[in-house]
């Protein structure tokens, strides 16, 4: 065995262990720890395949950016275990459970029957994987989209400040 | 070096698939909102794991230019949807999705 297949095994176990984490645990500041070591985990298997570039966002908008601001959230929200609502759907449970059986097994025995097709693809990854030949995809060929992308956020920042904004309209200082 | 990893491209997409029907089973299972959301992020993750393969075994920059996006639309997707759990809670004290049917017939 070599050491990159060892790599991919480790990081792949863990990364399943922080997405079952993630699911699973009652607390939610819990669930979002596992879910950071799932997005690291995420960004090594990202090194694992060359993609240096994609690892160093992976970890700064992911496990940086966004899970702070789902964190404080919970924080803020001061939200404890949920002990009463979860106990009530059991039959939603199961359901739920055999419907990731079924679609879990369904892809990978799809891509283990079809495991020829892609037999013989090598990594060429020295090519393509540097910041260099990314930006020069994105700001020639995609540029109309990366202008779009700039719009989305902007109207996102908007519309968060204007859905988190307190209104006094009708009680002015009640709380 | 010829041949930089030599994890063939199976097995990427294999662990992407199995990520993405445990954040799937999440997303029926739980009820907390912020859990739910937490899964959506993962299920993304998974399919951001199939691109960089794909990119990555094809040669193509492609993947990785759609992985950005798929990123920023995570970030505004994080911003939009807690500052909704923030004006829910702020509304019923619980932003437990059994609870909130407003939009139910």
């Amino acid at each position: 065995m070599d050491l990159s297949l060892l790599f991919f095994i480790v990081l792949g176990i863990i990364a399943i262990i922080g997405a079952i984490g993630t699911v699973a645990s009652k607390n939610p500041v819990t669930s979002a720890m596992s879910l950071v070591l799932h997005f690291f985990m995420l960004a090594g298997l990202y090194l694992t395949l060359q993609a240096q570039f994609m690892a160093v966002l992976q970890i700064l908008v992911y496990a940086g950016a966004i899970m702070v601001l789902v964190i404080f959230v919970i924080m803020l929200l001061n939200l404890g275990k949920e002990s009463q609502a979860e106990g009530g759907g059991g039959i939603r449970k199961y359901a739920g459970l055999a419907f990731g059986a079924v679609l879990g097994t369904q892809v990978v025995l799809l891509l283990v029957l079809s495991h020829n097709k892609f037999g013989e693809l090598q990594s060429k990854a020295a090519e393509i994987s540097t910041v260099e030949a990314i930006g020069q995809v994105l700001f020639s060929d995609y540029l109309f989209q990366f202008e779009t992308i700039t719009l989305l956020l902007l109207v996102a920042v908007m519309g968060a400040l204007i859905l988190a904004r307190r209104r006094r309209s009708h009680e002015s200082y009640s709380n | 070096m010829e041949a930089i990893s030599s994890v063939p491209l199976g097995y990427y997409l294999s662990l992407s698939a199995i990520i993405f029907a445990i954040g799937a089973v999440g997303v029926l299972t739980r009820r907390n909102a912020i859990i739910i959301f937490m899964c959506i992020e993962l299920m993304l993750n998974s399919v951001n794991l199939t691109l960089v393969a794909f990119s990555t075994f094809l040669g193509d920059a492609t993947g990785q230019i759609f992985v950005l996006f798929v990123m920023a639309v995570a970030a505004a997707e994080a911003a939009i949807g807690l500052a909704i759990f923030l004006a829910m809670y702020r509304n019923n004290k619980t932003i437990n999705v059994d609870e909130i049917n407003l939009l139910k017939w």
